[in-house]
C-alpha cells in the first residue's frame, strides 16, 4: 500500500493531464459533499441538545445551538429509566459478548484443522443458517420451552454464533497457523487441548478483537429486537428499548416534566430532551469508535481474502 | 465477506497442495478402522465443538423442526406433534387474505429500491476514495462516511422523526428560514419508501465501501503502470482496471443481497411504521410479527407459515440468482 502510493505520487507529479486534474476537483469536490451531508444532520442533532426549549419547539436551530443551555441533558440524568436502561446494555453486552467470542473461538479452530474429519459438513450446517432459519415463532417456542423468557439469558444464549463471524475466524486461523505448527506441537508431546490454550489463543488476539467488536455494536449494544420480543419486564429492558419509548414513541414520563407548569414550555422540554438522549445514547459507541475503527476494516478485510 | 463462502467451497482443491492435503489423499481410501482411529485422534477437537454444536441445535436446527408448525393447527395445549395436520390450510389462508398482495408488493418495493440505491453508491464511494492520494482528506472522509454505521437504529429512526418534525425539526428550521410551510414528511405515506432508503444509504454507504477499498488495494499496481504508460487518463484507468478487478466480489454481494429481497431489515421498518402509513410500510417480517406475536389471538402456525414460505422462497430465489450469475459471469456463492 505505501509502495503504491509513493509509485502514484510519482506518476502525478510526472504527467498529470488537464483531463485528470479536471476529474481530480470533481473527485475531490464528490467527497466533500458526501461528508457534508453525512455530517449534517449529526451537527443539526448535537445543535439541537444544547439549545433552549424554546428554541427548538420554535424550529429555529439549524447548524449552531440557539441559547446555549443543558436542560436537555440535566432532565435525562435525573432519569432514572435511562440508567436503569445503561446498566441493562452493558451486563447484556459484556456477558454476551464473552459468550459469543468464546463460542465462536472454540467453534473455529477445530473448523480451521484441515485434518478434522466432518469439518466441511458442520461449517455447511453452520453457513446454511445464514441462508435459512425456522422462524421468528419457531424460535420464540424454543426460548419460550427452554424457560428463558423474560430472563436476562434470552438477551443472551440466543445469540450464540454469527455465521459470519464464525467465518471470519475459520479463515483467521486457516491463514495464520500453518499446520506445522501443530505437526511440531504434537511432536513434543502436547495434546489438542494443550495446543489450542498455550499456542492457538494467544496467536488469535487480533481475532478475538474483531469478533468482540462486532459483536459487542452488532450483536448487543445497538439491537432492540431481541428485547422487544422476549423481554416483558421493564428492569430488564436494555437501553435501546427505553429509546424506542421515548423517541420513538413518545411516552415520556410525566414526572420527568412535572417542574414546568406552562404547556409550551412543557412540550419544548420533551422535544429537547429527545435531542439530548440521541447525543447521550450515541457517545459511547462514538467515542470509542474511532480507536477501533482499524480493527472492524480488519474484519471486513479478512472477509474478503480469497 | 460472502467471497469466503467460494473459498470454503474451493479449498478441496486448495489442500491437495499442502502436505496437509498431501496427508489427505493418502487417507482417501483408508479403512474405516483407521479412519476411526484418525477420528480418535482428533477426540479433543470434538469436545470442543461440543458445546457449539449443541448450540446450532438447540437454537438453530430446533426452530427449523419447529417450522412445521406452519402445516398444523397448533396449539399450545396439543404441544408441536400433538397438534393436528392442516396441510397448506395456513398458506391458502395467506393467499387469500387482504394483506397478502399490499405486504409482498410493500416488501418488492422497498427491496428492490434499496438494492438500486445501496448497491451502487458504495462502489463509486470507494472508486472515488480511491483515487484520493492525500492520506489526511482520505483517511478524515473514511472515518466520517463510517461513523453512522454505528448508530443504533432506534437512534437513526429517532433522528429521522426529530430531523423531519414539522415543527421543530431541522426541515421545519429551514422551512422557516425561507418563509415556507413545513412538510409533515414522516405522515405522508408517498414519502415513506424515500425516507427509508436514503437514509438507509447515508448510514451505510461508507461501511459497504470498506470491502470495496480492500479489494482495490489488492489491484496489483503494476497494471496501472502499464496503463499510464499508454497514456490512460484516470477514468479510464478506473474504467478498465478498477471496476473490473471489483466485478467479482460485487457479483457475490448481489447475489446475495437478491437473495434477501423478502427480507426487509425488520428493526428498521417497524419503528417507522405508523398508522398514517402502514397500507405501503407493512412488510412480510413485520406482517410475520404482528400476527404472531402482537395480536390479540396469537396464531403461531399461521405466522409460521407466512415466514416459512418467506424463507423458502428466499433460499430458491437465492439459488436461482445463483446460478444465473455463474452461467453468466463465473462469479457466486458457490
Amino acid at each position: 500500500m505505501a509502495s503504491m502510493t509513493s509509485y502514484e505520487s510519482n506518476i502525478n507529479k510526472v504527467n498529470e493531464s488537464a483531463v485528470d486534474r479536471v476529474f481530480m476537483l470533481g473527485n475531490t469536490a464528490f467527497l466533500l459533499i458526501i461528508t457534508v451531508i453525512i455530517l449534517l444532520p449529526l451537527v443539526f442533532i448535537v445543535a439541537a441538545s444544547f439549545s433552549s426549549a424554546e428554541a427548538v419547539i420554535a424550529g429555529k436551530v439549524t447548524l449552531w445551538p440557539v441559547d446555549f443551555s443543558l436542560l436537555g441533558y440535566e432532565t435525562i440524568f435525573e432519569h432514572k429509566k435511562v440508567w436503569n436502561g445503561f446498566a441493562n446494555s452493558i451486563f447484556y453486552t459484556f456477558f454476551g459478548t464473552i459468550f459469543n467470542v468464546t463460542m465462536t473461538i472454540i467453534a473455529a479452530y477445530p473448523l480451521s484443522r484441515q485434518d478434522l474429519i466432518g469439518r466441511r459438513f458442520i461449517t455447511i450446517a453452520f453457513v446454511f443458517t445464514m441462508l435459512f432459519s425456522g422462524g421468528l415463532i419457531p424460535t420464540y417456542m424454543v426460548v419460550r420451552d427452554l424457560g428463558l423468557l423474560n430472563t436476562r439469558w434470552a438477551m443472551i444464549l440466543p445469540t450464540g454464533i454469527g455465521p459470519f463471524n464464525l467465518l471470519i475466524a475459520i479463515t483467521f486461523f486457516r491463514t495464520t497457523i500453518p499446520p506445522e505448527l501443530n505437526e511440531a506441537a504434537r511432536i513434543d508431546g502436547a495434546n489438542d487441548f494443550r495446543i489450542f490454550l498455550s499456542i492457538i489463543l494467544p496467536l488469535a488476539r487480533p481475532i478475538i478483537a474483531v469478533l468482540a467488536l462486532f459483536y459487542a455494536v452488532n450483536t448487543h449494544w445497538n439491537t432492540y429486537f431481541q428485547a422487544l420480543i422476549y423481554l416483558k419486564d421493564q428492569d430488564l429492558f436494555p437501553l435501546q428499548i427505553v429509546l424506542r419509548e421515548i423517541l420513538i414513541q413518545n411516552s415520556i414520563d410525566a414526572s420527568m416534566l412535572i417542574d414546568i407548569e406552562d404547556l409550551v414550555a412543557r412540550e419544548g422540554l420533551r422535544e429537547l430532551l429527545k435531542y439530548s438522549l440521541i447525543v447521550v445514547a450515541s457517545v459511547p459507541v462514538m467515542i470509542l469508535y474511532p480507536f477501533v475503527q482499524r480493527h472492524f476494516v480488519k474484519g471486513m478485510t479478512l472477509g474478503s481474502v480469497k | 465477506m460472502p467471497v469466503f463462502i467460494s473459498d470454503q467451497a474451493t479449498s478441496p482443491q486448495n489442500a491437495d497442495a499442502g502436505p496437509v492435503g498431501a496427508r489427505r489423499r493418502i487417507s482417501g481410501h483408508e479403512a474405516p478402522a483407521k479412519l476411526w482411529l484418525r477420528i480418535r485422534r482428533n477426540w479433543q477437537l470434538y469436545a470442543l465443538l461440543f458445546l457449539p454444536l449443541v448450540w446450532l441445535v438447540v437454537f438453530r436446527y430446533a426452530p427449523m423442526y419447529g417450522a412445521q408448525i406452519a402445516f398444523r393447527d397448533y396449539s399450545p395445549a396439543f404441544g408441536i406433534e400433538g397438534s393436528p395436520w392442516v396441510g397448506l390450510a395456513n398458506f391458502e389462508r395467506f393467499f387469500n387474505s387482504y394483506y397478502f398482495k399490499p405486504v409482498i408488493v410493500n416488501t418488492l418495493i422497498i427491496s428492490f429500491y434499496s438494492l438500486l440505491a445501496g448497491f451502487p453508491i458504495p462502489i463509486i464511494l470507494a472508486l472515488s476514495v480511491n483515487q484520493v492520494k492525500m492520506r489526511l482528506f482520505r483517511n478524515s472522509v473514511q472515518m466520517i462516511t463510517y461513523a453512522p454505521h454505528f448508530i443504533s437504529t432506534v437512534v437513526i429512526v429517532g433522528m429521522l422523526f426529530q430531523f423531519l418534525h414539522p415543527r421543530v425539526g431541522f426541515i421545519a428550521s429551514l422551512a422557516n428560514l425561507f418563509g415556507m410551510a413545513p412538510p409533515n414528511l414522516m405522515g405522508d405515506p408517498g414519502a415513506f419508501a424515500h425516507i427509508f432508503v436514503w437514509s438507509g444509504v447515508w448510514q451505510e454507504m461508507g461501511f459497504g465501501a470498506i470491502i470495496y477499498l480492500a479489494v482495490l488495494s489488492t489491484i496489483d499496481p503494476a497494471l496501472h503502470e502499464a496503463a499510464v504508460v499508454d497514456g490512460a487518463s484516470r477514468l479510464q484507468r478506473i474504467r478498465y482496471i478498477d471496476i473490473p478487478g471489483l466485478l467479482p466480489t460485487a457479483m457475490v454481494l448481489l447475489v446475495l443481497s437478491t437473495g434477501r429481497v423478502l427480507e426487509v431489515a425488520f428493526e428498521k421498518v417497524y419503528l417507522m411504521q405508523s398508522p398514517l402509513n402502514l397500507g405501503v410500510a407493512e412488510v412480510i417480517n413485520t406482517y410475520v410479527y404482528r400476527v404472531g406475536l402482537l395480536s390479540p389471538i396469537l396464531d403461531f402456525s399461521y405466522s409460521t407459515a407466512i415466514g416459512l414460505l418467506k424463507g423458502v422462497v428466499g433460499l430458491l430465489l437465492l439459488i436461482t440468482v445463483n446460478y444465473a450469475a455463474r452461467r453468466l459471469t463465473d462469479n457466486g456463492l458457490w
